[in-house]
């Protein structure tokens, strides 16, 4: 197998507070390979964002505990000088965030803005800075882009503000994009634009994707691997199609049979998965997931460890014997 | 925009209006006070007392006193004091204004400076020692007196330490004025600079310090370190840019309200003749004709200022523009 | 220098309580922790009681009458008669200059003034009024304020064009200027409106004028406050709240609205002291025969090249007291919206 573009090993984050040691995320192991779209599932909580930024080393908190590495290119990031990541940050790898509306400084113009970050990777004249600026904006579909670079963030929409973070996102060709939850506060329109969007520019740009969100409904349409977080830690991963069809991990059933589905029968109640996520607090012993599931047993006292139990490309973190899980689940679902 | 500068305009007018008449009434009008005896002054006979009376129309009603007023002030401006008899007013206040002008001017650029250093020092090393230690600074500049800090400056640069090299050049208490010689000017302004600034660096620093604090927790100072700024470009040209917005609104209020005479306490303590001492000059005096002129003089600063703000805020939030 | 402490953001809306503990007990404990207000408040209570105790000082331990002159009296110093009074070359251009700090708590602890009288025991006297006056005042602004911001910001309409108009004209008038001339015009001769009399020697007069200049200053932040919170209730209530929620919605405006009270109140309690220490510099504040910090300085200025110690103690005084208050007042505020202090110290 070519060797990944970005591989996490054994991600540790922990926050110091007064309450005691919060444990944001637990042995995080992931890969994502050259070109390809990974999508990070989970739920609030589950410790998508806070990975994502330690990835980044974006975590300015001192109380914060960064462990493990982050191999990018077989370079381990954690190990680089300041001014070595800053070269990383917004050249290889670039990051947009989930909020357009106050992702943008208020103050200066979008095509400022882009021209910093291409001017801070590289010596790019103004002149050139600003034609590219405007090459960008038309190649995310901004109408007029030669008169909207020199225009205010607080003049466009939501949307097309997302769609200057894209531009700006890929003005210096990253191999690396991590989208965290890119979608969640557009309209349902204007989200399905940014997806077609961002599913165009990754085959002509061919970055690698990341692709953080709690809506499955987003990881079907864009991702080809799926990497499921639970409480901090990933309870599943593989590919899109195969953890769709034949999810292995009770948490991936409770989330996929909580999706309302077209042309199946219509179901009185929609299944929520009952309970809360634990708190980062209370470091269990056991599988995190026990407390909420339903087919938890003794052996569930133990951590189970993320192997491939199915099949060499997938693995999960459950005790259950791989042959009775498709049972308990055809079960779960005719319920 | 000529829409709102017109608005603005009309505004100014209404609050001056009525900065006149709180004005009038808390002089002429309050009840239990015999306006004649207060504008002829403490010791005068009948006679002046009913020559006042006939001169301001004392006898008439209150719009017809009002109008009196404000017709000697403004129009014919040939307001006189009844205290330093025939005195005229008007060239009084715009005597004293360079004077206090100086005052404001030179303490405000030492106070900008350093207090946008000090703001940017603690919110970049938020938490340490620095941060600390600026914030204390802060603190007891805002604590103290100003007029009893004026008096300690005196009492160490023009007694105690008078003789020593370090302060044998402070003149005696007084303003030279530019024209007359430079270096004099700067001189006897020296002192009074660095005491009035003192209390607007501690407000001013700290002010700073939050709103930089605030805005490194905002979502596109994040955006910014994430392209792989370094940090300096990201605190001076994202969060500060952004934060200047709050303390320059906040100085054009405070300067405009200096300027019209709100320096009165450091005017007094250090013997310049700038508006607020001639405030305080004629509160002492009970002069009512040149306490009405200087503090419609003062507010007309205020409220002029008020206006520059707004635009400036225009001017520097792009948010606020309308199209 | 009205602007002083414009860095007082309104305190947010509270968040929801957690459960178990109320707001306010949550906020107690915050409070308590926070050591360095703590200390704060430990110094404030010495100065108060110190000052409270101004008659025990000047009748039992420095046996002095502080409200009267005392051009002959003597003292002892070291064992030794002196006159308080002593004969100079400098000084009052009558030859005589006080004496100076004794550092001995039963005789002219901190020397004398140009009257002979004992300043330790005027300073206690002094600081007496000074704390009153700031307190009564700060409460004055807090009541008013809040009473107005809620009228305007609740009502609205034409009520709320009428308040806010009216505040914006007081706050036009430059603050210190609008007290100056008011303190102008009423400490001289008094105030007589029908049988409401207030002769011009009267505490009241300052606490009055000093409570009244600063409600704008406080009013404003507190309407906008009501402006928003009833704003955002109102979306949540037409989704439906029925009959309710009128009730709702006062209660938790009142809750907010008094968080943001008290949050002022420290801050304006350390301005007003201010305030009150420059009109009386300027004579135009406390009267004679009653005293206060910004009396002692003025009575200071004659002797500041000579005997220092008159002019500094008092100034000395207020700026402890200020810089209490402001601590303590950050105290109460992180306290209370635990979010800014998040923000604050990371």
């Amino acid at each position: 197998m070519p060797e990944p573009l970005l591989e996490v090993v054994d991600l540790n984050v922990s926050f110091r507070t007064e309450a005691g040691l919060v444990r944001a995320v637990e042995g995080l192991s992931l890969s994502v390979g050259l070109g390809e779209v990974v999508g990070i599932v989970g739920e609030s909580g589950s410790g998508k964002t806070v990975s994502m930024m330690a990835v980044m080393r974006l975590i300015r908190d001192p109380n914060a505990i960064v462990e493990g590495r982050v191999l990018l290119r077989g370079r381990d990031l954690m190990q680089l000088s300041q001014r070595e990541m800053r070269e990383v940050r917004g050249g290889e790898i670039a990051m947009i965030f989930q909020d357009p509306m106050t992702a943008l400084t208020p103050v200066y113009t979008v095509g400022w803005q882009i021209a910093e970050q291409l001017r801070a990777h590289g010596s790019v004249s103004r002149r050139a800075a600003r034609n590219r600026t405007v090459e960008l904006l038309a190649e995310v579909g901004i109408p007029n882009a030669s008169r909207r670079v020199d225009q205010y963030p607080h003049e466009f929409s939501g949307g097309m503000r997302q769609r200057v973070m894209i531009a700006m996102a890929l003005s210096c060709s990253p191999s690396l994009l991590i989208a965290d939850e890119p979608t969640t506060a557009l309209d349902v329109t204007i989200q399905a634009q940014i997806l077609e969007l961002m599913k165009t520019l990754q085959r002509e740009h061919g970055s690698s994707i990341l692709l953080i969100t709690h809506d499955m409904g987003v990881v079907s349409d864009l991702a080809e691997r799926v990497v499921v977080m639970y409480a901090g830690g990933v309870v599943e991963v593989g590919a899109k199609s195969d953890v769709f069809r034949d999810p292995q991990h009770p948490y991936t059933w409770g989330l996929l049979g909580s999706i309302p589905r077209v042309g199946r029968p219509r179901v009185r109640r929609l299944a929520a998965i009952p309970g809360q996520p634990p708190s980062p607090l209370a470091a269990a012993a056991g599988c995190r997931f026990a407390p909420r599931c339903r087919h938890r047993f003794e052996q569930c006292a133990v951590r189970p460890e993320l192997l491939p139990r199915v099949a060499p490309e997938r693995a999960d973190a459950c005790h259950l014997e791989p042959a009775v899980r498709s049972l308990l689940r055809l079960e779960k679902e005719s319920a | 925009m000529l829409r709102f500068l017109g608005r603005r305009l009309v505004s100014m007018v209404f609050v001056l209006f009525s900065i006149s008449v709180l004005s009038f009434l808390i002089f002429f009008a309050t009840p239990g006070v015999d306006p004649a005896a207060r504008i002829a002054g403490k010791n005068a006979d009948q006679a002046t007392l009913r020559a006042v009376r006939k001169d301001f129309g004392l006898d008439k009603p209150l719009p017809v006193r009002y109008a009196v007023m404000m017709e000697k002030l403004f129009i014919t401006r040939d307001l006189t004091s009844y205290v330093n008899r025939g005195a005229k007013v008007i060239p009084q206040v715009t005597q004293a204004a360079p004077v206090t002008l100086s005052l404001v001017l030179g303490a405000a650029v030492i106070w900008v400076i350093l207090s946008i250093a000090m703001g940017l020092l603690a919110a970049v090393f938020r938490g340490k020692p620095i941060d600390t230690a600026v914030m204390i600074v802060g603190l007891i500049g805002i604590s103290m007196p100003v007029f009893w800090l004026g008096e300690v400056v005196n009492l160490l640069t023009q007694s105690r330490f008078h003789n020593t090299a370090v302060f044998s050049w402070v003149p005696p208490l007084g303003y030279t004025p530019f024209t007359q010689s430079p270096f004099g000017w700067f001189k006897s302004l020296f002192f009074p600079w660095l005491t009035l600034s003192i209390l607007y660096i501690g407000i001013y620093a700290r002010v700073l310090r939050s709103a930089l604090v605030e805005a490194q927790e905002e979502d596109y100072v994040r955006t910014a370190r994430a392209k792989g700024l370094t940090e300096r470009r990201v605190m001076m040209r994202h969060a500060l840019r952004t934060s200047l917005i709050a303390f320059v609104s906040l100085f054009g209020l405070d300067f405009g309200a200096l300027v019209g005479g709100g320096a009165l306490l450091t005017e007094v303590v250090f013997g310049l003749h700038g508006v607020g001492k001639l405030t305080f000059d004629s509160l002492q005096n009970l002069d009512l004709p040149v306490i009405l002129a200087t503090v419609i003089y003062a507010a007309f600063f205020v409220v002029a200022a008020n206006a520059v703000v707004d635009l400036l805020y225009a001017w520097l939030d792009p948010r606020v523009r309308r199209a | 220098m009205t602007e002083a402490f414009a860095d007082t953001a309104p305190v947010r809306a509270a968040e929801p309580a957690t459960v178990g503990a109320s707001p306010w007990a949550l906020a107690r404990r915050r409070l308590l922790r926070n050591r360095v207000a703590m200390v704060m408040a430990g110094v404030l209570a010495l100065i108060v009681a110190a000052c409270l105790c101004a008659p025990l000082y000047a009748a039992h331990v420095a046996h002095t009458e502080p409200f009267r002159s005392h051009l002959d009296a003597t003292t002892l110093v070291n064992g030794k008669r002196v006159p308080v009074m002593e004969q100079s070359s400098t000084g009052l251009g009558l030859g005589v200059t006080p004496i100076g700090p004794t550092w001995d708590p039963r005789h002219y602890f901190l020397g004398a003034d140009d009257q002979g009288r004992d300043v330790a025991a005027r300073l206690l006297y002094g600081g007496r009024n000074s704390l009153l006056i700031g307190a009564a005042s700060a409460l004055i602004t807090c009541f008013f304020a809040t009473s107005i911001g809620i009228v305007a910001g609740f009502f609205g309409g034409f009520v709320d064009g009428i308040l806010s108009r009216a505040l914006d004209v007081v706050w036009a008038f430059p603050v210190y200027l609008l007290a100056i001339s008011l303190s102008t015009v009423l400490i001289a001769k008094g105030f007589a409106v029908g049988p409401f009399r207030l002769e011009s020697g009267s505490l009241f007069l300052p606490i009055a004028i000093i409570g009244l200049v600063y409600i704008p200053y406080v009013a404003r932040p507190i309407r906008g406050e009501v402006l928003s919170l009833r704003q955002r209730e109102f979306v949540e209530a037409a989704i439906g709240l029925g009959a309710s929620t009128w009730r709702l919605l006062w209660s938790d405006v009142l809750r907010n609205v008094i968080t943001t009270a008290i949050v002022f109140f420290p801050l304006m309690l350390a301005i007003d002291m201010l305030t009150e220490a420059a009109l009386s510099f300027l004579s135009i504040g406390v009267q004679e025969p009653n005293a206060s910090w910004g009396t002692i300085i003025l009575d200071g200025q004659g002797l500041l090249y000579t005997r220092p110690a008159v002019a500094l103690a008092p100034g000395i005084a207020i700026a402890v007291t200020v810089l209490a208050l402001n601590v303590l007042g950050d105290g109460v505020r992180d306290a209370l919206d635990p979010r800014a202090k998040l923000r604050r110290t990371d």
